[in-house]
């Protein structure tokens, strides 16, 4: 763990409390038994809203407590501990960051305070097809009147059922141009994807949607850059709540080859065994330092963000990926079982790694950031 | 505080510039190959300078050679040094005193030890040895069976090291021997320090696959020493070795990485010219580029993770157990920067000698070979792992009885 500031010790501990003793998996199961369509439990999210996460990046003019990425990092980091699902990620972190790099002071006026306060919820609708592309896009917004016709799909979009707000990646006349569009516009469906981590994604279908030219974020035809900006911020974000999860599957492991016994004695006895923890926790100190390192070039708006990002995406994905895999073949048969929690990770694990951006995409991006 | 670290950075500048010989930028550490005597003198007159103002071991206390600096104060010395093409030859000099010898006796010698011994060490005039593994004890250290006997007022010690590096070119040893073989084999051990100029010991320099090494046998046939060279409680060498071998490993863990560190083309420009790139400006084969975005990326986490466990020790580089996990690190960034090299060197990546090659091509083979050992010395890989997995994740031991 990076060396914290007192602000962030505090909420790192608040956040391990709160989580623990509120949002435990516990109630993740109860969601998921309940068939919920929002794919949360509101009162986590109302909990969370009032210890005022969802403005954390937020400045304080805007009424957030302006205290950064790596901050945010800390709360995500035990929210992937304890799998809680909440709108915080989508909404605090990748639709605020949105509106605070691209908006212009009337966009921010208008919808940061909203986000802290959790009476919007703004998520970004980019992807269309089975694997992130952020640049290759069908959908289109063609000049009409004053404004534009917004006409397309999009698909895995984040809290895309209980979304207030969504910024949209669109092809304009020359470029691609993002536009910050309220969910109620006449023309917009929603439908739900049902994803195997039960949390709520959906497929959105704009028809003839009538937008105006302030809905514009940044500037037309420009919008790849802001676009590339704003998903590095979710992406480190998204490293954070991986780091998380995969530290949780770790620990959770290390408990059980400290007490489950076979061949009359404790499984963590078997140099196998204690090979591969010990492989699989420098896997994990090593990636959590990439982790950090991203979140902290977000804070001081450095020159390397991609490099720096996608190292964590990546990293830390080939972390999680084998962690997962190792919590069930370490607890044997009761891993495979429903009712141990063990599956929950393994499932969160795969979503999230093609969230974004898999390790494939990121080892891509980072070769192509050196010139190779 | 930053503002006492910015005047010390201004005086250990200025000092440098004043003191350090201009004919010697540039010139290797260990002066190799150097043959002039005026060189000899400058290196001489360098040496003498630093181990003056205390700064060979700069850490250290001042009544045993050092200057009691504080770890941050040590690096920008170094750092300032490295500015101006300066070097510390000191640590080199004393083998393997600076690094490990010093700060073990440092921690477990008696008085007598630490003025006897420390200053040698800290003006880099005494090279020390150690004397640790035996052709049948490696990574089962413990297990050593060079054995030193009370004669009065001397230990004789009889036996044969392995791997004792410098063994030949050092004046004093310290070596772990067995005191008491009626006990548990991690009891009986002491650690004793003993001079090489004697009739009993010898040494033969060991040839490795990759060529020359600074290796030795080690041969101990009647040696002696004085009963005030036992260093630690007598049967209790083997905590003693642990320190030392925590030290070992701490030095360890900074990975160089040519890439990152020298003016050598980086890994990546190499593979473009060996290998090509298509259209796309993608390196020509998919899966060496792949290995190789893997290892860049094995040497930013690498070096992140230096520089995380750094800061939250607030600065002190403590010898935690953590070391165990960059040492592995260390290895595998190591170990992957010349295998990549070699292999996208292709037929031009196997030399052994002659004009086909270039001098890289020719040393990054030996570099290749030599960085075999890495994840053998100091512990190898799987200790390593047995250490994470016993002191840092609590797991029960798994490799030793007794």
């Amino acid at each position: 763990m990076a060396a914290l500031t007192e602000v962030q010790s505090m909420i790192r501990d608040q956040a391990k409390t709160w989580i623990r003793e509120e949002s435990p998996v516990e109630k993740f199961r109860q969601m998921r038994d309940s068939g919920s369509d929002l794919r949360y439990v509101p009162e986590t999210w109302s909990g969370m809203i009032e210890m005022g996460w969802p403005g954390i990046i937020i400045p304080e003019q805007y009424g957030g407590s302006g205290l950064g990425y790596l901050t945010f990092g800390l709360v995500l980091e035990e929210i992937g501990r304890h799998l809680t699902a909440s709108p915080l990620f989508a909404s605090a972190l990748v639709g605020a960051s949105g509106i605070l790099i691209g908006g212009n002071e009337e966009q921010k006026q208008n919808l940061l305070p909203r986000i802290a306060d959790g009476s919007a919820i703004i998520t970004l609708a980019v992807d269309e097809g089975p694997r992130h592309d952020p640049y290759r896009m069908e959908m289109e917004a063609k000049k009409s009147g004053s404004g534009f016709l917004l006409e397309g799909t999009k698909t895995f979009v984040q809290e895309g059922l209980a979304a207030t707000d969504f910024i949209v990646a669109a092809k304009t006349k020359k470029g691609i141009t993002l536009f910050v569009v309220p969910g109620n516009e006449k023309g917009i469906s929603r439908e739900p994807i049902n994803t195997m981590d039960s949390r709520g994604y959906a497929s959105l279908s704009f028809s003839n949607v009538q937008i105006e030219s302030t809905n514009v974020l940044g500037s037309l035809d420009e919008g790849s850059d802001l676009l590339d900006r704003i998903l590095d911020c979710g992406r480190a974000g998204l490293s954070a709540e991986m780091l998380g999860t995969g530290a949780q599957a770790f620990d959770m492991t290390l408990d059980y080859l400290k007490t489950r016994e076979q061949f009359g004695r404790v499984i963590g006895s078997f140099q196998a065994l204690g090979h591969r923890a010990a492989d699989l926790f420098g896997k994990m100190e090593l990636s959590r330092s990439c982790m950090e390192a991203a979140l902290r070039s977000l804070d001081d708006q450095a020159s390397d963000i991609p490099e720096k990002v996608s190292l964590s995406k990546a990293k830390v994905g080939d972390f999680l990926y084998e962690m997962s895999n190792q919590l069930i073949q370490i607890h044997g048969g009761i891993g495979m079982t429903d009712e141990f929690d063990a599956g929950f990770y393994l499932k969160r694990a795969r979503v999230i790694e093609a969230c974004f951006g898999n390790r494939a995409f990121h080892k891509d991006r980072y070769a192509r950031l050196f010139g190779f | 505080m930053t503002n006492n670290l910015d005047v010390f950075r201004e005086e250990v500048e200025v000092w440098v510039a004043e003191q350090f010989p201009k004919s010697l930028v540039g010139s290797t550490m260990g002066l190799e190959g150097e043959t002039s005597e005026e060189a000899k003198a400058d290196f001489e007159l360098w040496r003498q300078r630093l181990a003056d103002k205390g700064w060979g071991a700069p850490t250290w206390p001042k009544e045993y050679g050092g200057a009691e600096l504080s770890d941050a104060e040590a690096k920008i010395i170094s750092q300032e040094m490295g500015k101006q093409g300066a070097f510390n030859p000191i640590p080199l000099m004393a083998g393997m005193g600076v690094t490990m010898v010093g700060p073990t006796v440092l921690e477990y010698g008696t008085e007598d030890q630490k003025a006897r011994h420390l200053p040698g060490i800290a003006s880099g005039k005494i090279r020390w040895c150690l004397g640790l593994s035996e052709p049948n004890a490696g990574s089962d250290l413990a297990s050593l069976s060079t054995r030193a006997e009370d004669d009065g007022d001397t230990y004789v010690i009889n036996g044969q090291k392995i791997w004792t590096s410098g063994a030949d070119i050092s004046q004093w040893c310290g070596a772990l021997v067995r005191t008491d073989s009626s006990v548990g084999k991690r009891d009986g051990i002491s650690f004793v320090m003993l001079p090489m100029d004697q009739k009993g010991v010898s040494t033969k320099p060991i040839q490795l696959i990759s060529g020359i090494s600074p290796f030795c046998e080690t041969f101990f046939d009647d040696a002696r020493t004085d009963k005030k060279e036992l260093l630690g409680p007598l049967n209790e060498g083997w905590s003693v070795v642990k320190r030392l071998l925590q030290h070992e490993r701490q030095s360890q863990t900074q990975a160089r990485s040519p890439s990152a560190s020298s003016n050598k083309p980086s890994l990546q420009e190499l593979a473009k010219t060996y290998v090509g790139v298509d259209s796309a400006g993608r390196l020509d084969d998919p899966d060496l580029r792949v290995r190789l975005i893997e290892h860049l990326m094995d040497v930013q986490s690498h070096s992140l993770t230096v520089g995380r466990i750094t800061e939250e020790a607030r600065g002190k580089v403590e010898v935690s157990a953590a070391a165990s996990i960059l040492k592995n690190s260390a290895t595998r960034v190591a170990q992957g920067n010349s295998e990549l090299t070699l292999e996208l060197m292709g037929n031009q990546g196997v030399g052994w000698e002659g004009e086909n090659f270039s001098a890289d091509e020719l040393s990054n083979v030996r570099d290749w070979l030599w960085g075999k050992a890495i994840s053998i010395y100091g512990g190898s890989y799987e200790v390593q792992n047995n250490i994470i997995s016993k002191n840092i994740l609590g797991l029960p031991e798994t490799t030793q009885k007794g």
